[in-house]
């Protein structure tokens, strides 16, 4: 155990170990010698799409029929070993497949037919893209001789994806399709994780052809780096055991790489403050005394201050976002960079890296565990107590808190902080993107990789309702909540019928401000509280009501207007398992997310609460008490609920 | 000041890869000065060479993005003092009976070739570096220019080794 840090003797809670993983390899490589083999069966194209799709370990494709890609919908009528799921819109098929990736690590799989299904898959692929999700979307094409003459439902997909897709594919001969979707699913799973398209004209699938299994890859260009450098590692423990001030900063990589465990023995071993990112919530317990955090516009002033007055950021697959930055250039103004991650292009594309680490994850960290235990050994390590009493007394000054809306009205954030105490750890969350979004990352209190589903890099409003039913596919036996806004939950809840029809119970807690809150936010605090087109009118005419929208589509539909009724309607949520179940929770419009870094902002400039910055710039911790004690008053109902902030 | 740099892409010989790296370049905000693309003595393989005006850090980038495409095999840098970079200019240029003697004193003094003659014009072809291209063009303008047509650079390391024998596909 490290003596750096007061907190020695009062380690969390150990994380379970990563969840098993069966049928994961089956997903990402061909089966090896006791696999069946088939050699030149002969059968159609779309025959061999479904063979292949089965052979390769894919359990379920959510998507919808049509004209091009009809003749691979009558093979997969038959197939046993793969179950589709008919959503009613290719968004949700897309958010679907991503949801069910991100709760398992396996490769999601959506289908759609060409021309509008296709472009309908384009925001999930792109939303796929940005954090690195790994997805086969697989769509039909207009026969060969039609491409290219704007024939019906024409659409060149390839050419639209190519910006957002890890890779993309146009088969061109039937015999290519086992290739293609072996393929496809080592590209997307492999590296970088990502989505991978491939597009397959109906006459491709429609012709008669042989199916051969396994299916010889050829991929010469595609030789993504797992095993970091030694002497770079090396390199890097120097710093972590030199550093007075370090901080690990965790992002979504640590989660692909299913580096959890790695990352908890690395973060005890070192003392080092932890900071996870929106990405990356679960990937270290909540609950251990080393975490200090979200970084990031919303994130604790604790974990933005951490980064800001650090001397070293030992960044593990995370690439220094925008949104957790600030402005760049007074970001981390003292920090060396160490920075591992399994893409290159990420090191020193925004932030240059003192040590660049290519590899993957969890071979990163635990060589960095090995080589810290030898520096520590041969050279010893800094004393880290004064920097946790630094982070210690941001984190008892500037508690993630809230108030309760002085119009007697529901607080979002009370409603929030109760499914996650209800529901707890071992349930999985997907967010909207929005207010509901920052609140549900900051306060459900996440302990287990793989529970916190939502779009962090694309911020794709409607992802919730169908992530949550893709998790729920796949994790039939976790409870799962979509944590939604009244904006977002318009845009996609038609997949509640969906749910409703396959049996798949997924418990859905609209956040209900009437407005589009997070822009709302925006005009209140930079636009002069001139609210243009935010009011959605859910609250004023109650347009649509949720109960009642969520009983036509088959659902439980449930209602909380106060404080009184949220445990009680939550509790009847849980008791339901048959059903999905949909609670129209309306809360006050006027909540806003704090802390904040406004957008161009340098992070020092962050704001603990509406005109109360902390100020850590300089050497005097907090320049206002009066301000202080005020951010304390508005903390303390929070903390009253006996919930450690 | 933004250096000018010259990459040898090799790639699979795939439809859409010329898509793919335009594409790339422009989505990531990098500027092509010249891209010119052919066949390598690998029937698989097509090599571009591009030319780029960007400072050391977002070459960087530039190459790291090249290389996450999946048709991309490999990427190298030819300094200009360590290959051999050649363009090709094509140039009609005005020349009566009356001053083709003197047109031609000029093709002859920078080696080039004069490949069609007509009773008004002239069309020259020639070969070499940007700069000497520009030289001749510099030369030939006072007699007017009727149309010129330009390729992008082709480079080529010096010395025996080449970049495309560890780099054949499969």
């Amino acid at each position: 155990m490290t003596t750096a840090t007061p907190r020695s003797g009062t380690a969390g809670p150990k994380p379970a170990p990563p969840p098993g993983r069966p049928g994961q390899q089956a997903a990402t490589a061909p089966r090896g010698e006791t696999a069946p083999r088939f050699d030149a069966v002969p059968m159609t194209g779309a025959q061999s799409l479904v063979r292949s799709l089965e052979e390769v370990g894919c359990e379920v494709v959510f998507g919808i029929p049509g004209g091009t890609i009809l003749p691979a919908y009558d093979p997969l009528l038959d197939s046993t070993r793969v179950r589709h799921v008919l959503v009613r819109h290719e968004q949700g098929a897309g958010h679907a497949a991503t949801g069910y990736a991100q709760a398992t690590g396996r490769v999601g799989v959506c289908m759609a037919t060409s021309g509008p299904g296709a472009t309908n898959l384009v925001t999930p692929i792109a939303d796929a893209h940005m954090d690195s999700i790994p997805l086969v979307a697989i769509t039909g094409q207009q026969s060969r001789p039609l491409i290219g003459t704007d024939a019906f439902q024409e659409a060149d997909i390839t050419g639209i994806t190519m910006p957002v897709t890890k890779h993309n594919m146009l088969v061109t001969d039937a015999k290519d399709i086992p290739r293609a979707i072996t393929e496809a699913f080592h590209l997307a799973s492999t590296g970088r994780p990502g989505p991978v398209l491939v597009d397959i004209p109906k006459d491709v699938l429609q012709e008669q052809t042989t199916f051969t299994w396994p299916a010889e890859m050829r991929l010469p260009g595609y030789r993504p780096t797992t095993r970091p450098h030694g002497k770079q590692i090396r390199e890097a423990a120097k710093l972590i055991c030199a550093a007075k001030q370090p901080v690990l900063y965790v992002g979504g990589g640590v989660l692909k790489a299913q580096a959890s465990a790695e990352l908890l023995q690395l973060a005890e071993l070192s003392g080092i403050p932890v900071v996870t990112t929106l990405m990356a919530r679960g990937a270290f317990p909540d609950s251990h005394p080393q975490h200090v955090g979200m970084p990031g516009m919303h994130g604790t002033v604790a974990a933005v201050a951490a980064m800001q007055k650090s001397d070293l950021l030992v960044a593990l697959g995370a690439r220094f976002d925008d949104r957790v930055t600030g402005q760049l250039a007074s970001f981390a103004p003292d920090a060396k960079i160490v920075h591992a991650d399994i893409d290159p292009a990420e090191i020193s594309k925004n932030r240059r890296a003192d040590v660049p680490i290519v590899g993957d994850c969890k071979e990163v960290i635990t060589e960095l565990i090995t080589a810290v235990t030898a520096e520590r050994t041969e050279h010893g390590h800094r004393d880290l107590a004064q920097w946790w009493a630094y982070l210690d007394d941001l984190r008892g000054t500037y508690p993630l808190g809230y108030s309760w809306p002085t119009d007697g009205s529901l607080s979002p954030e009370y409603v929030i902080e109760r499914v996650g105490q209800i529901a707890g750890p071992d349930a999985v969350y997907a967010a909207g993107v929005g207010q509901h979004q920052m609140w549900a990352a900051q306060f459900i209190k996440y302990e287990k990789p793989r529970s916190w589903l939502n779009s962090g890099g694309l911020g794709t409003m409607g992802f919730a309702v169908p992530a949550a039913m893709g998790a729920k596919m796949a994790r039939p036996d976790a409870v799962v909540w979509a944590i939604d806004g009244d904006g977002c939950f318009q845009m996609t809840n038609q997949e509640l019928a969906t749910c409703a029809i396959e049996g798949i119970p997924i418990k859905v807690a609209i956040i209900n401000n009437g407005n589009l809150g997070m822009v709302r936010q925006w005009q209140n605090l930079f636009y002069k509280e001139r609210y243009s087109q935010t009011d959605l009118g859910t609250h004023k005419h109650r347009i649509p009501d949720f109960k009642l929208l969520a009983e036509a589509m088959g659902c439980v539909g449930l209602r909380a207007e106060s404080k009184e009724e949220v445990d009680r309607v939550i509790k009847q949520a849980m008791e339901i398992d048959d059903q999905p179940v949909v609670i129209d929770f309306v809360v006050g419009a006027d909540a806003q997310v704090w802390p904040m870094v406004a957008a161009g902002t340098g992070n020092s400039e962050i704001m603990a609460a509406r005109n109360i910055r902390p100020l850590f710039d300089g050497d005097e911790l907090v320049a206002d008490d009066a301000a202080v004690d005020a951010v304390i008053a508005e903390a303390r109902p929070h903390q009253e609920q006996g919930d450690e902030g | 000041m933004m250096e000018r740099h010259t990459l040898s892409v090799l790639v699979e010989d795939r439809p859409g890869v010329l898509a793919r790296v335009s594409g790339l370049f422009s989505r990531r905000g990098f500027n092509i000065e010249s891209l010119a693309v052919g066949p390598t003595e690998h029937p698989d393989v097509s090599r571009m060479t591009i030319v780029v005006a960007v400072d050391d850090l977002p070459l960087e980038q530039v190459t790291k993005q090249l290389n996450k495409l999946v048709h991309v095999i490999k990427i190298v840098e030819l300094e200009p003092a360590a290959s051999v970079q050649r363009e090709l200019l094509l140039v009609k240029v005005r020349a009566d009976p009356g001053v083709r003697s003197q047109v031609l004193e000029i093709v002859n003094l920078f080696r080039a070739k004069a490949v069609d003659v007509t009773p008004e014009a002239l069309t020259i072809e020639a070969t070499g570096t940007a700069e000497k291209l520009a030289a001749l063009l510099k030369n030939l303008e006072p007699f007017g220019i009727r149309e010129m047509v330009q390729s992008g650079m082709v480079a080529v390391g010096r010395g025996p080794r080449s970049i495309t024998a560890a780099a054949a596909v499969r």
